[in-house]
C-alpha cells in the first residue's frame, strides 16, 4: 500500500519533500547539526525521488497528477514528461554538490540564519517550476525561488549583500509583474491557465493584439530571470556578493528554471517553431537578443579581476546560448537547447564552487593577488581545470558536445541569420576559452606575487564537491548519448503542441 | 465599467513605473507596489466583471454556464499575498540598505559595485 501510493504521487514527491523538510527546517531552527541533518536526508531522497520519475518518463509519455482530483481545466495539474525530470535530475545533482560543499562552508551561524530551509524551499521551488502544469502555479513558484533566493543572498547580513539583494529584489519583481500580467491576458483570451489547454486553445488562432501582448510581456518576464540581454544587469550586480556556495546554487538553478519556463511558455503554450504559432515575430528577437547577450557578457567577463564577478558574467554568456537554440524555432535546436541546459547548470554550479574552494586557498577572490595554487594543490587545479575547459568547450567535455549540438542546429535551420548567429557562438566560445584560461593561468600557474605565505589548506567537502560536478562533465562528455536521446524526446513532447497537450489525466 | 476599470489599471500602471524609475528605493519600492495593484485590477477584469449569477452549479448540472467566472478572484488573492510579501521583503532590505550605508538613493548605494570592482585600484587582501 506504502508503494502504491509512492506510485501515486511520483510527480510531487520532488517538491513535497525539499518543502516539508524545509519547514521541518525551520522548526529545528537553533540546532545546526540536526538541520544539517534534515537538509541532507531530504535531498537524497528528492534526488531518489527524481530519479525514479526519470526513469519512468525519459522514453517518452508524461506522469500527470491532479491535485484533489480535480483534472485540468477547474484544478492544478502537475505534468511531468522527459524534460521536467531530465532538468529536475540535474538540478538534484546541483543541489547535492552545494550541500556537500555546504559542510565546509557553511557553518553554524549560517545555518542559524536559516540556510537549510531557504535552500531546500529554494529546490522545492525549482522542482515545482519544473514539474506544475498550470501558468499561474508556474509563477507562484517563480516567486517563492525569488524569496528564498533573497534570503540565502543575504545570509551575512553584509552591506554588500543587502545592496545586491536590493537590486535583485527590484528588478526580479518587475519581471514578475510583467509575467503575472502576461499570464492574466492570456486567461482572460483563452479561460484557462493548463498549459496543454491553453495552447489548444491558442493553436490556429490569427495573431490578436492581447496574444501578442502578453507574449511579450511574458519573454520579457522570463528573459529578465534568465539573464538575457538587455534586462540582465541585476545579475552581475547581485550573485558576486552571496555566500559562494549560494551564488554556486543560484548560478545553477535560477537562470536556468527561468530558461525552462521561456521553453514551456513559448514553445508549448505559444507553439513558437510550430505551424501552429500564436504570435509572430519571436524567433529573430530571441536570435537577436542571444547574440547580443553572448559578446556583451563574455566582453565583459573579459574585463574582470574577481573571481565571482567574472563567472557571475559567464552565468549569463552561457544562458544565451540556450536562448540560441531556442531561436532556431526547431526541434533539433531545442533538444540542443536542453542538452545545453543539463550541462550548463553543472558546470556552472562547479565553477563557482571551485571560486569558493580557490578563495579559501588563496585568501581571496582578486585574480590580481592570487596565484600559485597548483603547488599545494595539483588535484584541485586539474578538476577545476576540467570545468574550465567544459564551460569554454573543450573536446571530451559535455561543453563540447552541448556547443556542438547548437551550432549543427543552427547550420540546419533555415534562419537566415544562421551564419551570424553560429559566428557569434563561436567566437563568444574563443572569447570564453581566453578568459577561463586567464583565470587558471592567473590563480594556478603563475608564481605567487607575495612569497611567504604558502597556499592554504582546502576542506576536503569542498574538492569532493567540485570533483563531482566536473566528473560529471567528463562523464557527461564521454557518454553524451543519453541526455541527447531524452532531449530529443523532450524537444518532440514540445513541439508536438495540443495534440498532445491536455493536462487532464 | 470595463473602460473604468482599463483606465485605472493604466493610471496605476504608469505611476507605478514612473515610480521604480526614481533613483529612490522608497518610492521605487512605493512603485512597483502600485505596479503590482494595476496588474491586479488587470486580473481582475480578465474574469470579465458583469453582472452574472454567483459561481455555484445547480443540482444535477455539470457546467457553470452563465455565472461569474471564480478563478480570477482567486488569482488576484494569491497575488495580492504573494506582492504583500515582497514588498515587505523589499522594504526590510531598504531598512537593512540605509542601516549600513546611511543612504537610499541608489546610486549612492555602493556597497555591491566596489566589491571586486575591476577599477579599483589593487586592494589588500580582502575576504
Amino acid at each position: 500500500m506504502i508503494g502504491e501510493a509512492l506510485r501515486a504521487g511520483v510527480a510531487v514527491w520532488p517538491v513535497v519533500v525539499p518543502l516539508a523538510a524545509a519547514a521541518l527546517a525551520l522548526l529545528l531552527r537553533g540546532r545546526p547539526a540536526l538541520q544539517r541533518g534534515v537538509m541532507e536526508g531530504a535531498l537524497a531522497l528528492t534526488l531518489a525521488a527524481v530519479a525514479a520519475l526519470l526513469g519512468r518518463v525519459a522514453g517518452g509519455g508524461r506522469v500527470v497528477m491532479a491535485f484533489g482530483g480535480w483534472g485540468a481545466p477547474v484544478g492544478i495539474t502537475f505534468v511531468a514528461d522527459a524534460l521536467s525530470a531530465l532538468l529536475a535530475t540535474t538540478a538534484g545533482m546541483v543541489a547535492l554538490a552545494v550541500a556537500i560543499f555546504a559542510r565546509a562552508d557553511v557553518r553554524a551561524r549560517r545555518r542559524r540564519a536559516g540556510f537549510d530551509p531557504l535552500f531546500l524551499g529554494m529546490l522545492a521551488a525549482v522542482n515545482g517550476a519544473f514539474l506544475t502544469g498550470d501558468l499561474f502555479n508556474l509563477y507562484v513558484w517563480f516567486e517563492l525561488m525569488l524569496v528564498t533566493a533573497l534570503g540565502l543572498l543575504t545570509l551575512d547580513r553584509r552591506p554588500a549583500q543587502v545592496d545586491g539583494a536590493l537590486r535583485y529584489a527590484a528588478m526580479s519583481m518587475t519581471g514578475a509583474t510583467c509575467m503575472l500580467l502576461g499570464i492574466g491576458l492570456l486567461y482572460g483570451v483563452a479561460g484557462t491557465l493548463d498549459m496543454g489547454d491553453l495552447s489548444a486553445a491558442l493553436a490556429g488562432r490569427p495573431p490578436s493584439v492581447a496574444v501578442t501582448a502578453a507574449s511579450y510581456l511574458l519573454l520579457a518576464g522570463l528573459a529578465l530571470k534568465a539573464g538575457v540581454f538587455p534586462l540582465f544587469f541585476w545579475l552581475p550586480a547581485s550573485y558576486h556578493t552571496a555566500p559562494i556556495g549560494v551564488a554556486a546554487a543560484l548560478a545553477g538553478l535560477l537562470t536556468k528554471a527561468a530558461f525552462y519556463a521561456c521553453l514551456r511558455v513559448l514553445v508549448t503554450v505559444l507553439g513558437v517553431g510550430t505551424a501552429a504559432a500564436a504570435v509572430p515575430g519571436v524567433p529573430p528577437l530571441l536570435a537577436l537578443l542571444a547574440a547580443a547577450t553572448m559578446l556583451v557578457s563574455v566582453l565583459a567577463a573579459i574585463a574582470q579581476v574577481d573571481v565571482r564577478r567574472l563567472l557571475a558574467f559567464h552565468v549569463m554568456g552561457q544562458v544565451a546560448y540556450l536562448v540560441m537554440g531556442l531561436s532556431l524555432a526547431t526541434a533539433a535546436g531545442a533538444a540542443a537547447a536542453v542538452v545545453y541546459t543539463v550541462h550548463t547548470m553543472l558546470v556552472q554550479t562547479g565553477l563557482f564552487l571551485g571560486a569558493g574552494a580557490i578563495a579559501r586557498a588563496g585568501r581571496g577572490y582578486d585574480l590580481r593577488l592570487l596565484g600559485g595554487l597548483i603547488r599545494e594543490h595539483p588535484v584541485f587545479a586539474a578538476l577545476f581545470a576540467a570545468l574550465a575547459l567544459s564551460i569554454s568547450g573543450i573536446p571530451p567535455l559535455s561543453g563540447f558536445w552541448a556547443k556542438a549540438l547548437v551550432v549543427d542546429a543552427a547550420f540546419r535551420s533555415a534562419a537566415p541569420w544562421r551564419g551570424w548567429l553560429a559566428a557569434a557562438a563561436l567566437v563568444t566560445g574563443f572569447l570564453t576559452l581566453y578568459s577561463m584560461s586567464t583565470l587558471w593561468t592567473r590563480a594556478f600557474q603563475r608564481p605567487r606575487r607575495r612569497e611567504g605565505g604558502a597556499a592554504h589548506r582546502i576542506p576536503t567537502a569542498m574538492v569532493v564537491a567540485v570533483g563531482l560536478m566536473a566528473a560529471c562533465t567528463v562523464g557527461l562528455g564521454v557518454a553524451i548519448e543519453p541526455v541527447v536521446r531524452i532531449s530529443r524526446v523532450a524537444a518532440a513532447e514540445l513541439m508536438a503542441g495540443p495534440a498532445q497537450g491536455g493536462g487532464a489525466p | 465599467m470595463s473602460v473604468l476599470l482599463a483606465l485605472a489599471a493604466a493610471g496605476l500602471a504608469g505611476c507605478g513605473l514612473y515610480m521604480i524609475l526614481s533613483r529612490h528605493v522608497v518610492r521605487m519600492v512605493l512603485g512597483l507596489s502600485l505596479l503590482g495593484t494595476a496588474v491586479n485590477l488587470m486580473l481582475f477584469q480578465a474574469g470579465r466583471v458583469r453582472t452574472a449569477q454567483p459561481p455555484l452549479i445547480r443540482e444535477g448540472a455539470v457546467r457553470l454556464g452563465e455565472s461569474a467566472d471564480p478563478v480570477p478572484q482567486a488569482l488576484v488573492l494569491t497575488a495580492i499575498v504573494i506582492g504583500f510579501a515582497l514588498t515587505v521583503i523589499l522594504a526590510a532590505l531598504a531598512l537593512r540598505a540605509f542601516r549600513g550605508e546611511g543612504t537610499l538613493r541608489s546610486d549612492e548605494l555602493r556597497a555591491a559595485r566596489a566589491l571586486g570592482d575591476p577599477l579599483a585600484p589593487e586592494p589588500g587582501r580582502d575576504r
